[in-house]
């Protein structure tokens, strides 16, 4: 099917969903992490009475504020993207799906949204306790906020808790503890929020290291940077070992993306970690050639990170594709036959029951059912690979390597060189010998957009990773989209890339107006 | 305890929340409203800082309204999303670029080196109060009248043919724009708009306290009444006597029945009954305030809008009535059985639901404790985080 078709609608919405999705984390991480270094800030203020304190954490709540404003008009796209430009996905997957969002709604939005007014508006309506426990309240519902799109994600990159209903031709939820809990999505909450308390104290260190730059406001700064620094250094050990998690998850649940991440093509037991690499450019997965140009490899270490287990195998991108009886690995093309036996008995099933042959019906049917014994079969054999019933050619099934590979490399470099970074800050600000060293000022300047760049690295892995896939081995890409014109989503991707443009040189404008004019009694208007 | 309900009653329980987020949604557009209003209503500059910063307090529950109510007929009614969203698609992405542009506008306008200027933040508002409400309430009223989509799933096992196996489709080419050549859609848009307008001046009354913007208030009060209640009765009037889309409760299938609405308002006493006290409630609102220059008419009218709101979502989907019709395809229309999520999801959402009280009561009780006083010039002076 796929070679025949006009796929510009689907390429447009991937695009205008990629594009929007960039946008939104651009602001998010930093409300995730910035709330709760503000609500650390207040907290130290109420315990001290300091006054100092005070203005710390007005000053860096004016920021807050600027940032969310652009992080909600982001986000109000995103949710409704899915009717909008995903609707077959909307059907095929919302009786799981739209349930997170409509919790996200209720449960964090209206929290965020509320004590958010005390926040800002109730320094001197309300009492300290109730205005300290609001600002607590603000970080623990964006966190809240993040918890269940991010149980949604997980879902699709290993979808749990759910029943194929032939009737209604989508997945229906029968479990919902078994999506909330799932490992990929605890593994995924858990490295995605302290992604961002890093990337907020990176924010904060280096709007901080500016000030020491321009030697102004140096208790100030340094105040703030000794409450990043130790926030940040604890929030990146936990990034470091939950992305070791994810990786994990990504080894069993989706290991063609795991075969990317690492650019290996053939697979090996005792196959070893790619510290460094550079691949070579243009490499089709069955042209026979070297992969990589150039690597430094830590032996044994990826079948020991993937499986626990320094001598295990690791199926690579061929593997995958042409499959591998040694280890039981069917070949692409074999699950596009089975994933269209899977659509066309799902078909027969239909007709019959159009045709009112109930006979037929009832005996197809069985297929569907996991409580006979025909049906625990077709659903392991078949019914499994549904999705792949839409693709034609086992290429299909590769994501783009390169990209997802240098992602991943740079994020997890990033993770690393985050955590010494970190260590050297505490050691210098507990020295008393910050100021002088200017070439670690500037190292703090620069660090800061380095924080984006391995955030928005991490949902590259993710996202472009694990193509074809929308909902894994179930849905295509290619499957989920809407019945629309494609100049109706080409002019609306031009529409968001202009506006958000503007609004984030708008964002960026104000923010640095606020910190040139800096903390006086916490930033004015 | 949910578990012992049957379908049906989970499947109406969920409407009715639908209904409700409806009705609160329209009620907490006076925000939108009153964003239409700054100039008119502000002369001077303090007096529309006044206006600006008395509803930059509240959007953020218009906005997250917006959203729950999204995610919530997602939840509940995964149909009408990939149907309605993924088909009307330009309606859908002219309201959300709306509210994209208001998101930022409270807390960008004053804040110096703000690169568009504090014009364009306002224009933006502008924007956002026309055509939100218009929009909104065009969207609506295609509930009544219908709407150009086919649905079948057979599609979805379609590989065959040259298409995208999509379920839902659009039959017009204008993507949900055909919705505005029907003058009773635009009726309702209209209606939803002039009434925005409405509780926003009410609630200004309620919220600022300076002289002149009360004085003008009352004066706008009754210039905006006209209007509504024109497009209001003409939507209704006819809305009573049009066919409308009914179910046959044993086979399903959908038919026309004549006066079907207002069938369904005799058949559903209790719904007749809100209909009315609704519609009471929301003049009672204005006359209070016109004639006593009372200012706690916001009350009186946002309850009435809410209850008329509610209403009119129950006589689109209750007593055997498909709440989204298909001018396509009699066939496809959706009705609250044929479109919601399955047994078990609609359970666990209704242990969520539990939870909605609760958010009411924190959200009540944090905003008094900052809101207790009205707005005034020293407050402008004094505060400070404005907008
Ligand atoms: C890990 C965190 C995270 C992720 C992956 C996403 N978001 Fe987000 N979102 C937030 C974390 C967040 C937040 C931190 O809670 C925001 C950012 C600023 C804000 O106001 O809240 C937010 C705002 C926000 C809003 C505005 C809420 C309001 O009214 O206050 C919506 C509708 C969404 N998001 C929807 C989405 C959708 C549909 C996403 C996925 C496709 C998504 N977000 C990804
Ligand atoms: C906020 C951070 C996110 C970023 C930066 C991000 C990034 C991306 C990117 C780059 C794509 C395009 C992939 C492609 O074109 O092949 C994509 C697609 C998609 N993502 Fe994400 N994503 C994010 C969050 C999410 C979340 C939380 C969800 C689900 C809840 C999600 C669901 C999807 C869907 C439905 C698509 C479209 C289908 C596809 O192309 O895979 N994304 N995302
Ligand atoms: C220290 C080493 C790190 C490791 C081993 C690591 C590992 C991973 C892996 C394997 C994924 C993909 C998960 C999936 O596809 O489902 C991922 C995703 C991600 N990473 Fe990292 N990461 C590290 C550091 C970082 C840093 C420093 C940041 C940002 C400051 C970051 C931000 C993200 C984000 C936002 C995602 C997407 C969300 C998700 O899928 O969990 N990571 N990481």
């Amino acid at each position: 099917m796929l070679e025949s078709l006009d796929l510009s609608t689907v390429d447009w919405s991937r695009g205008q969903f990629a594009l929007t999705a960039i946008y939104h984390w651009i602001f998010v991480p930093l409300t995730l992490g910035l709330a709760f270094i503000i609500a650390i800030m207040e907290t130290i203020y109420v315990k001290t009475g300091n006054p100092e304190w005070k203005k710390i954490t007005k000053f860096w709540m004016t920021l807050f504020g600027i940032n969310f404003a652009i992080g909600v008009a982001t986000g109000i796209i995103l949710e409704f993207e899915f009717g909008t430009n995903w609707s077959n996905y909307s059907w095929f997957v919302g009786d799981i799906f739209g349930a997170p969002l409509a919790i996200e709604g209720i449960m964090a939005f209206f929290m965020e949204s509320t004590f958010i007014a005390v926040m800002f508006f109730g320094w001197n309506k309300v009492s300290k306790g109730f205005h300290l426990t609001s600002t607590w309240l603000v970080a623990i519902g964006s966190n809240l906020s993040a918890l269940w799109i991010l149980v949604a994600n997980g879902w699709m990159q290993s979808p749990v808790g759910m029943r194929f209903n032939p009737d209604t031709a989508r997945n229906e939820m029968v479990n919902f503890w078994d999506v909330l809990f799932s490992p990929v999505a605890v593994n995924k909450f858990l490295h995605t929020i302290t992604s961002g308390y890093v990337l907020a104290s990176l924010f904060v260190i280096g709007v901080s290291a500016w000030y020491l730059l321009k030697k102004r406001e140096t208790v100030f700064a340094k105040k703030s940077m000794i409450i990043a620094a130790t926030f940040g250094l604890l929030s990146a050990l936990f990034v470091a070992s939950t992305g070791d998690g994810s990786a994990y998850e990504v080894t069993q649940k989706q290991p063609m993306k795991l075969s990317a991440m690492e650019g290996l093509y053939e697979g090996k037991t005792a196959a070893g970690l790619v510290a460094f690499g550079v691949l070579t450019p243009g490499k089709t997965y069955d042209d026979g050639k070297d992969p990589f140009i150039f690597k430094i490899e830590i032996p044994k270490m990826l079948s020991m990170l993937g499986y626990r287990n320094a001598a295990a195998f690791v199926p690579g991108v061929n593997d995958l594709a042409n499959g591998n009886p040694q280890y039981g690995l069917l070949s692409a093309n074999e699950k596009i036959e089975r994933g269209k036996i899977a659509i066309n008995t799902l078909r027969e099933y239909k007709e019959a029951k159009k045709t009112k042959d109930t006979i037929k019906a009832r005996e197809l049917a069985l297929n569907f059912d996991e409580n006979t014994v025909q049906g625990k079969a077709f659903l392991a054999d078949y019914f499994k690979y549904f999705g792949y019933g839409y693709l034609n050619n086992p290429k299909d099934i590769i994501p783009n390597v390169p990209l997802t590979f240098y992602s991943f490399h740079i994020m997890v470099g990033l993770g690393f060189y985050f955590i010494i970074f970190f260590v050297l800050i505490l050691f210098f600000v507990y020295k008393h010998d910050f100021e002088n060293k200017k070439w670690l000022i500037w190292l703090s300047i620069i660090t800061m957009p380095l924080a984006y760049i391995a955030s928005e690295a991490g949902w590259i892995v993710a996202e472009m990773g694990r193509q074809p896939w929308v909902i894994q081995d179930l849905m295509p890409t290619v499957a989920a989209a809407s019945q629309i014109d494609s100049s109706a989503v080409i002019i609306t991707f031009i529409l968001f890339a202009v506006i958000f443009t503007a609004l984030l040189i708008a964002e960026i404008k104000i923010m640095t107006t606020q910190i040139k004019i800096g903390p006086k009694d916490g930033g004015t208007n | 305890m949910f578990e012992n309900l049957s379908y049906l009653v989970l499947q109406q329980y969920w409407w009715i929340i639908i209904s409700l987020l409806a009705g609160l949604l329209v009620f907490l557009m006076f925000v939108q409203g009153g964003q239409t209003l700054i100039y008119t209503l502000g002369k001077t500059e303090l007096q529309r800082k006044m206006i600006v910063n008395s509803l930059g307090r509240k959007w953020e529950f218009t906005f997250t309204t917006l959203v729950t109510f999204g995610g919530a007929f997602f939840a509940s009614f995964p149909l009408f999303y990939s149907t309605s969203f993924g088909g009307a698609y330009w309606v859908w992405m002219a309201i959300l670029f709306s509210f994209v542009i208001q998101a930022v506008a409270y807390e960008f306008r004053s804040k110096p080196n703000n690169f568009l200027g504090q014009k364009t933040y306002e224009i933006f508002l502008f924007l956002n109060g026309a055509l939100g409400t218009i929009l909104v309430g065009t969207a609506v009223a295609t509930f009544f009248t219908g709407a150009e989509f086919k649905v079948d799933t057979m599609n979805l096992v379609d590989i065959t043919s040259n298409k995208l196996p999509v379920i839902s489709t659009w039959e017009g080419p204008a993507n949900g724009l055909e919705a505005v050549l029907n003058f009773q859609n635009v009726a309702l848009g209209l209606a939803v708009f002039f009434l925005a307008r409405i509780l926003g001046i009410l609630y200004f009354m309620n919220n600022i306290n300076e002289k002149e913007i009360f004085a003008r208030s009352k004066k706008q009060l009754l210039i905006n009444t006209i209007p509504f209640l024109v497009f209001f009765l003409f939507f209704v009037g006819r809305l009573l006597f049009i066919d409308g889309f009914a179910v046959n409760p044993e086979t399903k299938e959908i038919f026309m029945e004549s006066n079907k609405y207002l069938n369904n308002l005799l058949q559903m006493p209790i719904a007749l009954i809100l209909f009315l006290v609704g519609v009471v409630l929301v003049l009672f609102g204005i006359l209070k305030s016109i004639v006593k220059d009372s200012s706690n008419g916001i009350w009186f009218a946002g309850l009435g809008t809410v209850i008329t709101v509610f209403t009119l979502f129950i006589i689109a989907g209750f007593n055997n009535t498909a709440y989204y019709p298909s001018s396509a395809d009699l066939q496809s229309s959706l009705t609250i059985e044929n479109s919601s999520s399955s047994f078990y999801t609609l359970t666990a959402m209704s242990y969520v639901s539990l939870l909605v009280p609760f958010v009411i009561a924190y959200i009540f009780y944090a905003w008094k404790s900052i809101n207790n006083k009205k707005i005034d010039t020293k407050e402008m002076e004094e505060e400070h985080h404005l907008y």
